[in-house]
């Protein structure tokens, strides 16, 4: 019993780090078409920005020491997104295929560089005394970082709905997600949408990073790659475009792998997870809470 | 270009690779050894394999349109059955290779009749999940087949001694200009013969394709699986090169670098998928030797870190590449005789 719980708090921990890195992915995907590539390097940069902001000041008590982490990471991912989307997406509008294509130079780029100047061995996080210890639920020793990351990624699903549902630039998403064409054609600045939806994957795929770094307690380059696929696995298993979707499939995901690879062999619940994929796309194109292609 | 200008052009260049392992001469700045050392046509020979299997991404991406984002799976498909084969079954080299022909012909095919159910990017992400799956496969090491991380090592004993050593480096140099050659003529009939010319016209508009009463899928289905059964074929040749078989080029990180070698070449274009293959691999091997000069060495870690990372040259220069000249290297060179005229 005491297993099934740790399994399934640690999974829904881990569903939520994939929620924070899909939903970005889901808005870009569903306004702007860009299947965006970059994405896994904002979680990266994002990490180490939050790492590197920690060591800056050493003299900070943990705790100020971790918000300012998880601050500056979160809005390193929001700027490295924002510039991406300016610099390197927005001159391509008219070649779908270019702006893909731009996203796989940037994380294949991205990468190498942090792994260049940081290594590629991973490195400790410090953490607040909290964080390391565990809590005891129905017998099962639960890490602390679980509920962190739980429960940030409540409130940024939060967010993002009330965003969605009840702003003015929520309604133009929502409306651009829906039909493109016939929001520019409205006369709305369908572009500074764009940016605002870049930005906003940014800055949750940025508190991805600091909280990946936060749930498993260290940062290494590769991980944003094992992310991104992670999340471009939700993102359709959701339907593209849907934040609820991603959310619903975020948690299926991530709890299939961790229940699979515990009970069967270590890797079987990331083959699992693929197969799902497959599946889903065959029976059900659209995913889950998406619509089917037209 | 008609097919006479092409099969002698073809032979010419092949003659002049076939005879390279005989020219004694050192081209200073390209190459660290002479021609004909083992060091070089290694090197060479990479390139080659690498230039066919660009041009095998190229009969997907670049000629039918489809976005495939799985190719590393057939590539490893070639490097991986054949070198199980060899080293965990002891079965000769022929036969290893025709298990490797069989899978290599019949994977692409199933895998290829689930993914082309749906299209464009959902197409891509099928592709990349099941291309992921293999990658996870081959990291578990089932029933200890793949090596896991560790890769599998060919060893002495399993190939035919002319295969094996420093000394032979010739011979596997010349299977794999042999396979490029292979790969560039078989390539160049496949698009120009009927179906290939339906390829392109799905790439241009599907829906008409269909409407003038072709079945699409049939097509795709082909053009992929003569696609996913080269790069297979370059996966062998990669195989005997590399004298074993690395989890690596299992990897999605290693499908995009092939999209990279496509697009610097230029999309559409078989020779310029080869040129971009080959220009790829050269500079991915020889950045590392630049990084390690002393000139290098001595700069600032501002600009020394960017710079031994050969990864982050490709990227930013496949960045700048798809920004400002979308038809990539061979949309350079095309376009210089129109101006001069």
């Amino acid at each position: 019993m005491s297993t099934l719980v740790l399994l399934l708090v640690t999974g829904l921990g881990l569903g939520a780090l994939y929620f924070l890195v899909a939903a970005g992915l889901s808005l870009i995907w569903g306004l702007m078409r860009v299947l965006n590539f970059a994405h896994g390097a904002f979680f990266t940069v994002a990490g180490y920005a939050g790492y590197f902001a920690a060591a800056a000041l050493p003299g900070l008590p943990p705790w100020p020491s971790w918000f300012l982490a998880a601050l500056a990471g979160t809005l390193a991912g929001g700027l490295f997104a924002t510039l991406t989307e300016i610099g390197l997406i927005r001159p391509l509008y008219r070649r779908p295929v270019g702006q893909v294509l731009v996203t796989v130079g940037l994380a294949l780029a991205t990468l190498a560089l942090v792994e260049g100047a940081f290594g590629s061995d991973p490195r400790v996080v410090s953490l607040p005394g909290w964080m390391t210890a565990t809590t005891t639920i129905l017998g099962a020793a639960i890490p602390n970082t679980r509920f962190v990351v739980l429960l940030l990624a409540l409130v940024v699903l939060g967010g993002l709905l009330f965003f969605l549902q009840r702003t003015r630039y929520g309604l133009i998403v929502r409306a651009g997600v829906e039909n493109r064409d016939m929001v520019s054609a409205l006369g709305i600045d369908v572009q500074r949408a764009f940016t605002l939806v870049f930005t906003i994957g940014g800055l949750a795929a940025g508190l991805a990073g600091v909280l990946g770094a936060t749930y498993y307690g260290t940062i290494d380059p590769s991980r944003g790659t094992a992310m991104l696929i992670s999340a471009f696995i939700v993102v359709v298993i959701g339907g593209m475009g849907s934040i609820g979707g991603s959310a619903l499939a975020a948690v299926i995901v991530a709890l299939v792998q961790q229940f699979l690879n515990f009970y069967a062999a270590a890797g079987t619940g990331d083959f699992a997870v693929v197969l799902l994929l497959a599946v889903v796309l065959l029976v059900r194109p659209g995913g889950l809470m998406g619509r089917p292609p037209a | 270009m008609n097919r006479r200008t092409v099969a002698a052009a073809l032979a010419l260049l092949g003659l002049l690779a076939l005879a390279l392992p005989f020219v004694h001469v050192t081209v200073p700045g390209l190459f660290e050894g002479p021609l004909d050392s083992a060091g070089t046509l290694n090197l060479l020979g990479l390139c080659f394999v690498f230039g066919a299997l660009a041009l095998t991404y190229d009969i997907v991406f670049g000629f039918t349109g489809l976005l495939s984002f799985g190719h590393a799976l057939y590539f490893a498909t070639g490097v991986y059955v054949t070198a199980i084969a060899l080293v965990r079954w002891h079965w000769s080299l022929p036969q290893s290779l025709a298990l490797t022909a069989v899978v290599a012909l019949v994977l692409p095919l199933a895998l290829g009749a689930v993914c082309l159910r749906v299209r464009d990017i959902p197409f891509a992400m099928v592709t990349l999940a099941f291309a992921e799956a293999a990658s996870i496969l081959v990291l578990q090491n089932p029933y200890g087949l793949t090596g896991g991380e560790e890769g599998l090592a060919l060893g002495g004993s399993v190939l035919p001694a002319a295969l094996v050593g420093v000394a032979n480096t010739a011979h596997l140099y010349w299977i794999a200009a042999g396979l490029l050659l292979a790969t560039c003529a078989i390539g160049w009939w496949a698009v120009h013969s009927p179906p290939g010319r339906v390829w392109q016209a799905i790439r241009e508009n599907e829906r008409r394709v269909a409407v003038l009463g072709l079945n699409p899928f049939a097509y795709k289905l082909a053009s992929f699986t003569l696609s996913g059964f080269l790069a297979s074929a370059a996966g062998v040749a990669y195989l005997l090169l590399q004298g074993g078989a690395n989890p690596q080029i299992t990897t999605a990180n290693f499908t995009l670098v092939l999209l990279v070698m496509v697009v610097l070449g230029g999309v559409g274009t078989l020779w310029g998928a080869v040129v971009g293959g080959i220009v790829y691999e050269y500079l991915d091997f020889r950045l590392v030797e630049f990084s390690n000069t002393a000139g290098v060495q001595n700069l600032p870690p501002v600009l020394r870190v960017p710079l031994s990372e050969p990864l982050f040259i490709l990227g930013v220069l496949f960045i700048v590449l798809v920004l400002f000249l979308p038809d990539g290297l061979g949309g350079l060179i095309r376009r210089i005789p129109t101006r001069s005229r």
